[in-house]
C-alpha cells in the first residue's frame, strides 16, 4: 500500500493532514493498523483539550493489543470522529480516510518538522526488516 | 531457527501473517482475525494444530500407567475411540500440562499435548515410566500432522472434501474418535463448536488442507483460536495455568477424578488443598479491553486477569481472572485498565457455545 504524498507523518505512526481552515486531521497509518490487526475499540481525546506534541491523547485497541496515540503537534483538540466509537473497523478498511481527531496547531511551522511520505516510508522499511 | 509444520507452505499460499508461537512459525491470521472467528462460529474454519505433539503410550500396561500419570481417570474411557481431557500434575499438584487422552485400542493410547510443553512432557512421561517399572513404550509422533475443522458446517464440509471418510465419521459422538486407515478422526476441538480434529501422516496434510479449502473451509489462525477458546471457556496452558497452580484453582476440578483409591501423581497434594483462589469469568461493563495480567480489585481481595480479549461474538470484552475463592457469581469487581478502574462482573462461563451467548441472563 502506498503512503499518500500529501500527508505528514510521525515516527509513532500517526498521519497528519492539513485542512483548509488551518486545523489538522490525525489518524493512524495503514502500516500501524496492519500491525495491530482488527481494531475493536477507539478512545479519542476530549474536544477542547490542550495537548503538547508527543503527549498521549488516545488509544486504539485491536483484538490483539492496545496502542497509545500521541499528539503529532502542540495545540487544541477541536473535533473527534464520533463514528469510530461504533465502527473502529473503518480504520482497517481505510486508514487514511478514517481520521480520529482534529487539532488546531498552536506552534506555526511545527507541521513542517514532521516526516514526509518518503521519510515515513524509510521508517516503515527499517522497522519491517 | 523456528520449527515449521508440514503445512507451512500452505499457510504462505493463503497469505498468513506468521508469528513465533512456542518456537514454531505459525499463522496468527490470514488477513482478518475477526472474519476467521466468525467463520468458525457461523460456518466452518480450519486450524493447523500440527505443532501439538501426539504421544503414543503402548503396551499391555499402558492403561495402568496412565491411571497413575493423569489426574483424570482413563478408566472412564468405556470403549475404544473415547477421549478424555486431563491435567498431568507434579507431586505438588501443579499442572505440568493439559492434554487429551484417546483410548485407540487395548494397549494403544494417544496423548495430545501442547507445543510449548512437549519436550518437558516427554521427559516427565519417560521418567514416570521408568520409575513406575511398568513396561510401556512412549513414542513421540513427530511424523503426524493435525488439522482441526470447526464450526456448524465443519463436518458437512469435511465429508464434502473427503466423501470416502463419511461412513467412518458420521456416527461419531462428541469426544470420540475413529481410526480410518492411518488417520484418526476425532469429534473434538477447542472452539465451542462442532467439528473434527484429524490426525494424519505429515505427507498427506497439504492434500487434506487443499481439499478442505476447495470445500469452502476458511483457514483460521492462532488469533481466532484464542478468542474462540476463551469464549468457549477453555483454559490455555501457560496463561490460565502452569506448574504454580492446581486444577482446583484453575476451574478444572471437574477433570480431577478423586473417586476410589487410584494413586495418581499429585493426588495427595490435591486432596489436602484448601484453595485460596479460583478461576472466574469476567465481563467488562464499560468500553475497553481486558488483557492478561491486569489487576482486579474485589470486596474479598485482589486478583489478576489470566486471559482477556474482545469477544467478537458478544461485542464486549471478556476474561478469565484468578480471584479470591470468596468472590461469588454476579459480583461487581474493578479492573485496572491502562490507568483507569473499569467495572466488570463475574459470570459463569462458557461465555458462548454453538454460536449462542450464554451470559445474556447473567448481565440482565
Amino acid at each position: 500500500m502506498s503512503i499518500p504524498a500529501e500527508l505528514k507523518y510521525t515516527d509513532t505512526h500517526e498521519w497528519v493532514r492539513k485542512e483548509a481552515d488551518g486545523s489538522v486531521s490525525v489518524g493512524i497509518t495503514h502500516h500501524a493498523q496492519d500491525l495491530l490487526g482488527d481494531l475493536v475499540y477507539v478512545e479519542n481525546p476530549q474536544v477542547g483539550r490542550e495537548v503538547k506534541k508527543g503527549e498521549e491523547c488516545g488509544v486504539v485497541e485491536s483484538v490483539k493489543a492496545a496502542s497509545d496515540i500521541y499528539a503529532p503537534l502542540t495545540g487544541k483538540i477541536v473535533a473527534v470522529n464520533e463514528e469510530l466509537a461504533d465502527a473502529p473497523e473503518k480504520i482497517n478498511e481505510g486508514a487514511y480516510d478514517a481520521w480520529m481527531f482534529r487539532l488546531q496547531p498552536a506552534e506555526p511551522g511545527e507541521l513542517e518538522t514532521l516526516l514526509d511520505a518518503a521519510g515515513y516510508g524509510t521508517l516503515v522499511e527499517s522497522e519491517t526488516h | 531457527m523456528l520449527k515449521r509444520t508440514p503445512l507451512f507452505e500452505s499457510h504462505r499460499q493463503c497469505n498468513a501473517k506468521l508469528v513465533d508461537f512456542s518456537g514454531w512459525e505459525m499463522p496468527l491470521h490470514y488477513g482478518s482475525q475477526l472474519e476467521e472467528h466468525h467463520a468458525v462460529r457461523r460456518d466452518a474454519g480450519m486450524f493447523d494444530v500440527s505443532h501439538m505433539l501426539a504421544v503414543d503410550v503402548l503396551g499391555a500396561h499402558a492403561k495402568d500407567f496412565l491411571l497413575q500419570l493423569l489426574a483424570n481417570s482413563v478408566a472412564r474411557l468405556s470403549r475404544p475411540g473415547k477421549a478424555l481431557y486431563s491435567c498431568m500434575l507434579n507431586a505438588q499438584g501443579g499442572i505440568i500440562d493439559d492434554l487429551i487422552a484417546y483410548y485407540v485400542a487395548d494397549g494403544v493410547y494417544r496423548l495430545v499435548v501442547n507445543a510449548g510443553t512437549a519436550d518437558k512432557d516427554l521427559e516427565w512421561i519417560s521418567r514416570r515410566r521408568d520409575s513406575a517399572a511398568l513396561k510401556v513404550d512412549v513414542v513421540a509422533r513427530r511424523d503426524l500432522a493435525m488439522i482441526a475443522v470447526q464450526g456448524p458446517k465443519a463436518r458437512e464440509k469435511f465429508w464434502q472434501a473427503k466423501p470416502a471418510l463419511r461412513k467412518d465419521s458420521e456416527n461419531l459422538s462428541s469426544f470420540s474418535a475413529e481410526p480410518a486407515a492411518d488417520w484418526l478422526i476425532a469429534r473434538t476441538g477447542y472452539t465451542g463448536e462442532d467439528g473434527f480434529e484429524i490426525t494424519l501422516p505429515a505427507g498427506q496434510a497439504e492434500g487434506l488442507w487443499e481439499s478442505l479449502l476447495a470445500a469452502g473451509v476458511k483457514p483460521a489462525g492462532l488469533g481466532a483460536r484464542d478468542t474462540l477458546r476463551l469464549e468457549a471457556g477453555m483454559n490455555l496452558y501457560g496463561q490460565d495455568m502452569d506448574e504454580s497452580v492446581t486444577p482446583i484453582e484453575s476451574g478444572l476440578q471437574w477433570t480431577v477424578d478423586l473417586s476410589g483409591v487410584r494413586d495418581f501423581v499429585g493426588r495427595d497434594a490435591i486432596s489436602e488443598l484448601q484453595p485460596a483462589r479460583k478461576l472466574a469469568g469476567l465481563v467488562l461493563r464499560e468500553r475497553g479491553v481486558l488483557r492478561a495480567h491486569q489487576k482486579v480489585h474485589t470486596a474479598h481481595g485482589a486478583g489478576e486477569i489470566t486471559s482477556g480479549t474482545f469477544s467478537p461474538t458478544l461485542g464486549l470484552s471478556i476474561a478469565f481472572a484468578r480471584l479470591p475463592v470468596a468472590v461469588g457469581l454476579g459480583e461487581e469487581v474493578s479492573v485496572e485498565v491502562r490507568g483507569r478502574n473499569l467495572v466488570a462482573r463475574t459470570v459463569k462461563y462458557p461465555f458462548v457455545r454453538h454460536g449462542q451467548s450464554l451470559i445474556d441472563d447473567q448481565l440482565a
